[in-house]
């Protein structure tokens, strides 16, 4: 069986005529939590919806078991989604289902389950994420915290092989960051996933994280586990993993020279 | 020079871009007839979605259809008197509502209040990634979202329209009839000599179904395509009432002159 | 929404749209009127038939007896030939009048079918023989001018 559940090979991508990732080659292990860092724009939920298939690679491919994605037909590209879990950004619960109905959701959809396995499995699922006793709230009765731990019950509604986080950490208290940190390494040592977290957070992902790539200029600019990249020397990862103002990454946006600005 | 070619630029792209819309919307359309088997094999959904374009609208269509009817009782009246021929006001009215006012009035209403809140819906789903989500839960977005509100659309149309012409026919009898006076048999008397059922009413039935048709996909398209911002979506209900409207009238013309000519 | 809820007030809206048919259908058309019922055809012809269109009233004493079918011109004869369907129920002898006559003042024109008084009934296919134009305005004026020009004349030359 091969080591590497998803592969990302010499992957070349742009939404317009430049392109936002240039010959990229990533490997995410089984069962395995991966994180993708980098700047703001570099193109990072851009790789999680090239391994979904919401976008094709202009060249090179992604690999998913085998499979190259953008070359699925609907029932193909269908399979390999169901095998998937995914939490956006802000949750992305359906506003008018209830916490219930939207756990639900996916095992309606792709199983012919009855009424009652249906609320044992959303009631687990729930209880697993700690919000077992709001699963009659809608979501806009719940806090963002709380909603992105339904969202990532519903990602994890029928036991995926592949999890995949866009920003999980963003906008949260300490308390709600403490408790997705945990909630993602265990669901993912208890289904036996391959979790990939894309984030700017520091601290919380190095804690966690078996492995770390950073993406800069349309590239992989470092890759490692959290203790080889805290020893790196490369300026870039120094600079993002110290959070220091200026860098590689320049303070200064482009601009032409303060005299001729000023009009002097 | 400079700006006439920029003009002439700006006129091609725009030209160049509503043909591009009006493809996409064909395709949505063909897409969404595709998807449908999961509107009737699930037919809860669809139940929903006329509970909210259609059931939601009765009451402004009511009130609407009430009003315009007593407009045209007065209006008719005062104009067919001059010519003696006041005791027609049944088949001014009916006829006007049934061929015309009916469907094209009702179209309108039914852009702006369920057209804008289907828009606004949808262009929210895609705003706060709903619409994504779904899509990698490989479930179709088109087949749970877009064709049970498409089928609701064109089913509660004509529906609408149908219950505009009978209230605002009512209507007009109360101005022309219970108000002025006009003699109650030669109304509904004159009004059945001279409304086919053939030619008039199932004539205006066909034009709300197109005109459901048409109100209900581009509130779809427009909600499908608005940018992902608060203002993006707020453009793009403006749009789906302004675009519906042109279209409906145009469309109106067209099935007008083969129709009733 | 509860499930219940909404299926009873879809059920009251679609319900209301088919009460709402069944009134157009019945109390503002004319569905009830007698266009379902079965004709038998005879034919006329005409020099002119003015505004008579097809499907327009066939009256008799102000009844409606039938409707026209078809109007063509015969390009042979140089006359129109008019088709009409006489409901089933009523018989007309074969001396019956056919003519075209205006309803009110603005109104639309309709055939209207006075009997004579012959013991043999039309059938289907015949002919009815005895028929009247439509009147048309510039003829009656222009027939006026001449008679009273006419009228002129005699008094000179009395």
């Amino acid at each position: 069986m091969d080591e590497n559940l998803i592969s990302i090979n010499k992957l070349s991508f742009g939404y317009g005529k430049e392109l936002l990732h240039k010959d990229i080659n990533m490997q995410f292990n089984r069962g395995k939590v991966s994180a993708i860092m980098g700047g703001s724009g570099c193109g990072k939920t851009t790789i999680l919806r090239l391994i979904g298939g919401q976008l094709k690679p202009n060249s090179g491919n992604v690999n998913v078991d085998g499979k190259v994605v953008h070359e699925q037909g609907r029932e193909g590209l269908r399979n390999i989604r169901r095998k998937m879990g995914m939490l956006f950004q802000h949750g992305a619960l359906f506003t008018d289902l209830s916490v219930y109905e939207n756990v639900a959701f996916p095992m309606r959809e792709h199983t012919d389950l009855p009424e009652n396995a249906i609320k044992v499995l959303v009631l687990l699922k729930l209880n697993a994420v700690g919000l077992r006793g709001a699963h009659k709230k809608m979501p806009a009765e719940l806090s963002g915290g709380m909603a992105r731990r339904v969202a990532l019950a519903r990602a994890i509604s029928l036991d995926p092989d592949i999890i995949m986080y866009d920003e999980p950490f963003a906008g949260l208290d300490p308390i709600s960051m403490a408790v997705i940190c945990d909630l993602i390494r265990s669901l993912n040592d208890a289904l036996g996933a391959t979790s990939i977290i894309v984030t700017h957070d520091v601290a919380e992902t190095f804690s966690f994280a078996d492995y770390i790539y950073f993406l800069a200029d349309g590239g992989v600019a470092a890759e490692g586990s959290p203790k080889q990249l805290l020893a790196s020397k490369l300026p870039f990862v120094k600079q993002f993993i110290h959070s220091e103002k200026d860098g590689p990454v320049p303070f200064h946006a482009e601009a032409p020279s303060y005299q001729s600005d000023l009009a002097l | 020079m400079n700006n006439i070619l920029n003009f002439f630029e700006k006129l091609g792209a725009s030209a160049r871009s509503s043909l591009s819309g009006l493809g996409s919307c064909a395709r949505l359309f063909f897409l969404t007839i595709i998807y449908s088997a999961d509107s009737f094999k699930r037919f809860n959904l669809t139940i929903k979605e006329i509970y909210f374009t259609g059931v939601l609208s009765l009451v402004i269509i009511i009130v609407s259809a009430f009003f315009v009817g007593m407009v045209l009782g007065l209006q008719g009246y005062y104009t067919l008197e001059k010519y003696g021929s006041s005791e027609a006001i049944g088949v001014l009215v009916a006829l006007a509502l049934v061929r015309e006012l009916g469907p094209v009035v009702t179209a309108l209403l039914f852009a702006g209040r369920a057209g804008t809140a289907i828009t606004a819906e949808i262009g929210l789903m895609k705003t706060t990634e709903q619409l994504s989500a779904m899509e990698m839960m490989a479930v179709s977005p088109v087949a749970r979202i877009v064709a049970p509100r498409f089928w609701a659309g064109m089913i509660s149309m004509p529906i609408l329209a149908t219950i505009f012409s009978m209230v605002g026919i009512l209507g007009g009898y109360f101005i022309a009839v219970l108000i002025i006076g006009v003699d109650d048999g030669a109304f509904w008397s004159q009004m059945q000599a001279n409304v086919d059922f053939h030619n008039d009413i199932v004539d205006g039935a066909i034009k709300s179904i197109v005109f459901g048709f048409t109100c209900t996909l581009i509130a779809l398209y427009q909600g499908l395509v608005a940018p992902p911002t608060a203002e993006g979506v707020s453009r793009a209900t403006t749009k789906t009432v302004v675009i519906s409207s042109l279209s409906v009238l145009g469309l109106d013309f067209v099935l007008t002159s083969f129709m009733f000519v | 929404m509860e499930r219940v809820k909404l299926d009873i007030w879809v059920g009251i809206f679609v319900a209301l749209g088919i009460i709402a048919m069944f009134y157009m259908a019945t109390r503002v058309g004319n569905l009830t009127s007698n266009d379902v019922k079965k004709t038998y055809e005879v034919k006329a012809y005409f020099e002119n038939i003015g505004g008579l269109k097809p499907r327009a009233a066939v009256k008799a004493s102000g009844v409606v007896v039938g409707r026209i079918g078809s109007i063509v011109f015969d390009p042979e004869a140089f006359h129109a030939v008019v088709k009409i369907n006489i409901d089933e129920r009523y018989s007309f002898p074969t001396d019956t009048f056919a003519n075209i006559y205006t309803a009110g003042l603005l109104g639309e024109q309709y055939l209207s079918l006075e009997a004579g008084g012959d013991d043999v009934n039309l059938k289907a296919g015949d002919l009815i023989v005895h028929t009247q134009d439509a009147v048309v305005l510039e003829k009656l004026i222009s027939q006026f001018l001449y008679n009273s020009a006419g009228e002129d004349d005699d008094k000179d030359k009395d």
